[in-house]
């Protein structure tokens, strides 16, 4: 399904400069600036930034989930040779739950309250195929023992309140999986579950994904979490993306300081309590006033280490610094990596 | 859910124990004495004492408060040592001496009037309010919300009394579209019926439009930012399934709750609008109870009202519980 001016070996997801804005009474809020990013097929990828970084807008956007009456968005999405922005509502509509499934971030609040759950789950599978109420049932009690709920000939006619948080994730994740999706855009499942409870959601999808041959989109802030789970990891900050590597080079070898920044606020079990966790300095940016030159320079501690006051005036652009690794960062490249050994190795606990 | 009901209605039939105690104790302690305002200006004090015996005012107020609840419960009959003793039928709310008549016949008679009167407005801000409602969500920020929100503003600031008199003069007494209001059955003449009763529907029905029309829109707006209406578009369900299904129907069932709370309110703002059109219903009967001082027939209405929204507040909770199966295992 590829298209003439498309070569065939693109990737499975390819996102380019997509940017979404929401004009809103403050202002126009730029939640997401000039994002590129692409997915082979059956890999994961990490999106790890703090709160208001654009991760779940760049989510939605490729869900289709985005108001465009509300947002105006521009850019590309490519999914397997097909480009989702501008698509027509009822081809979105089709995709969304069969081709390309989310879960989010608070199985909590995102079951419906009123209707049992094995309802919602087969209400899921008939929106992308006709089939009778009974083979339907079938259906969804396989996937509610897959994703490992105990007893789950009973709970398929409970309602989301009487299950656990842990067990509504994997419910909304039975519900993801259901039509055998491509493409899982998973937003934070984890943040709002117990720490046990996380580590078995995550290993959870994990398997599935080894079993299905899903691509992964892991959404996070949690740099902590990303290491067992991602194949490659992309760090956003501000609307835009500003360090893309595989997992291991970006824990060996991060390059942009507000990555280091991450890095030093993962609280680990192997560390001394001594060696203290140091949270970033200062607040993320307002997307409606961004800071005119590099958006983390605010709270950068190495923008006066670029002569010229350029960090202050200008956007650094997201270039290689080797094959596969992105940054988007002033400081010349040798100085960077500097910089991150001697970030790493306090971590590490050494000198 | 049996024993939530069970639960409900036991505490129920205790709120309405209460609420006896409350209303006999209240109006029987109030100052003044009762026998005195049961006969006219010629009156002596003997026939004063007499009535004092005959309508028992002369026992202890715990023997008064007895009779009363045995009453309610196998009838009284009241000064049977003499003649010609009075029978009130249980359920006997009391005896209207001013008006020669059983309280619980007075109120049966009145009871009609209101019960369409209320109920047609119910239906008609019910209807209006919920609709227009969800149509102003479905426009946030156009100009059909902008318009449904205008209307509800004046709806908010024009009070009741006025309208009804503005629609009297106008479309009755100017415009003579419709006859002055003379209350029938709706079973003996529906066409009198409605042509009486269009006007005080209206005139009950606008505050609660009005207010319903904004409650809708803000809480079905709010729905619209739910986290499982997103996962119902995730799941890539149609737009209208999404909005019916599932944003619909978790944002309105709160107003089951209001609706029913505000039907059984309404009997305040019956008072105003049975008397702006004299209509003959529990309104104007307890205006005229408290202007003839008929201590009888207050305490009896009083209490078949506040029952009355007792028991709507239970049916209400009991609706509320089969809509939403949160409740029913809480
Ligand atoms: N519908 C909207 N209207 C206006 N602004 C929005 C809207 N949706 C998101 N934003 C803004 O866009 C920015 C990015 O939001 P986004 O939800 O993508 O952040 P995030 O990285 O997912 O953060 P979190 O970790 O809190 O989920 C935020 O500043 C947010 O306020
Ligand atoms: S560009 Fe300048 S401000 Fe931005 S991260 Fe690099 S050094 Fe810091
Ligand atoms: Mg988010």
């Amino acid at each position: 399904m590829t298209t003439p001016d498309r070569p065939a070996e693109q990737p499975f997801l390819e996102i380019k400069d997509l940017s979404v804005a929401f004009p809103t009474e403050d202002g126009l809020v730029r939640a997401v600036e000039g994002v590129s990013l692409s997915i082979e097929r059956g890999r994961t990828l990490a999106i790890v930034g703090e709160s208001g970084s654009g991760k779940s807008v760049t989510a939605q956007a490729i869900m289709g989930l985005i108001d465009r009456k509300v947002a105006k968005v521009t850019g590309e999405i490519w999914l397997d040779g097909q480009e989702l922005i501008g698509l027509p509502a009822n081809e979105l509509q089709a995709l969304r739950g069969g081709k390309v499934a989310m879960i989010f971030q608070d199985p909590m609040s995102s079951l419906h309250p009123f209707y049992r759950v094995g309802d919602q789950i087969t209400e899921a599978i008939n929106a992308h195929r006709s089939m009778r109420a009974k083979a339907a049932r079938a259906i969804a009690l396989e996937m509610l023992r897959r994703v490992g709920i105990p007893a789950a000939d009973r709970r398929i006619d409970d309602y989301p309140h009487q299950l656990s948080g842990g067990m509504r994730q994997r419910v909304m994740i039975a519900m993801a999986l259901i039509n055998a999706p491509e493409l899982l855009i998973a937003d934070e499942p984890t943040t709002a579950l117990d720490v046990t409870v996380q580590a078995q959601i995550l290993e959870l999808i994990a398997s599935l994904q080894g079993e299905f041959g899903i691509t992964v989109i892991m959404i996070t802030h949690d740099l902590g979490i990303v290491a067992d789970v991602a194949d490659d990891v992309a760090v956003m900050y501000g609307g835009r993306i500003v360090e893309v590597a595989s997992t291991g080079v970006l824990y060996a070898q991060p390059e942009m300081p507000y990555t280091l920044g991450l890095l030093s606020s993962i609280p680990r079990m192997d560390r001394e309590l001594s060696a203290r966790l140091e949270p970033i300095p200062g607040n993320p940016p307002s997307p409606i006033q961004l800071p005119p030159g590099c958006v983390f320079q605010p709270r950068c501690t190495y923008s006066d280490r670029v002569a010229g006051g350029t960090c202050l005036n200008v956007r650094p652009d997201l270039l290689e610094t080797a094959p596969g690794h992105l940054v988007r960062c002033h400081l010349p490249a040798e100085e960077r990596r500097q910089i991150s050994q001697g970030v790493l190795n306090v971590l590490a606990g050494g000198s | 859910m049996a024993a939530y009901v069970v639960r409900r209605v036991v505490m129920m039939v205790g709120l309405l124990f209460v609420l006896t105690v409350a209303v006999f104790f209240l109006f029987t302690l109030l100052p003044g004495d009762p026998a005195r305002l049961t006969c006219g200006k010629a009156c002596s004090p003997q026939i004063i004492e007499a009535n004092r015996h005959r309508l028992g005012y002369d026992q202890p107020i715990l023997t008064q408060y007895e009779e009363f609840l045995s009453g309610l419960v196998v009838g009284r009959t009241y000064s049977a040592d003499s003649p010609d003793p009075i029978v009130c039928n249980a359920p006997c709310l009391g005896y209207s001496f001013t008006r020669h008549e059983q309280v619980l016949t007075l109120i049966t008679a009145a009871a009609p009037t209101t019960f369409w009167l209320a109920t047609g407005a119910f239906i008609m801000w019910i209807s209006a309010g919920i609709s227009l409602g969800i149509f102003a969500a479905l426009n946030h920020g156009r100009w059909p919300d902008r318009l449904v929100m205008g209307i509800s503003l004046v709806g908010y600031s024009l009070p009741s009394f006025f309208i009804g008199l503005v629609l009297i003069f106008f479309v009755i007494l100017k415009l003579n579209w419709l006859p002055f209001p003379a209350y029938v059955s709706p079973f003996d003449n529906p066409f009198q019926f409605l042509q009486t009763m269009i006007l005080p529907w209206i005139v009950l029905a606008v505050l609660n439009t009005a207010f319903y029309m904004r409650l809708t829109r803000n809480q079905v707006l709010e729905t619209f930012n739910e986290d499982f209406v997103r996962t119902a578009r995730a799941k890539g369900l149609p737009e209208r399934t999404v909005v019916i299904k599932h944003a619909l129907r978790a944002g309105l069932t709160p107003l089951v709750t209001a609706a029913g709370m505000d039907l059984a309110a309404l009997l305040g703002g019956a008072i105003i609008t049975e008397s702006i059109f004299s209509l003959p219903g529990l309104g104007a009967l307890a205006v005229s109870s408290v202007l003839e001082s008929d201590l009888p027939l207050i305490t009896g209405i009083t209490l078949v009202t506040s029952a009355i929204i007792i028991v709507a507040n239970l049916v209400v909770d009991l609706l509320y519980a089969v809509i939403d199966p949160r409740v029913r295992l809480a």
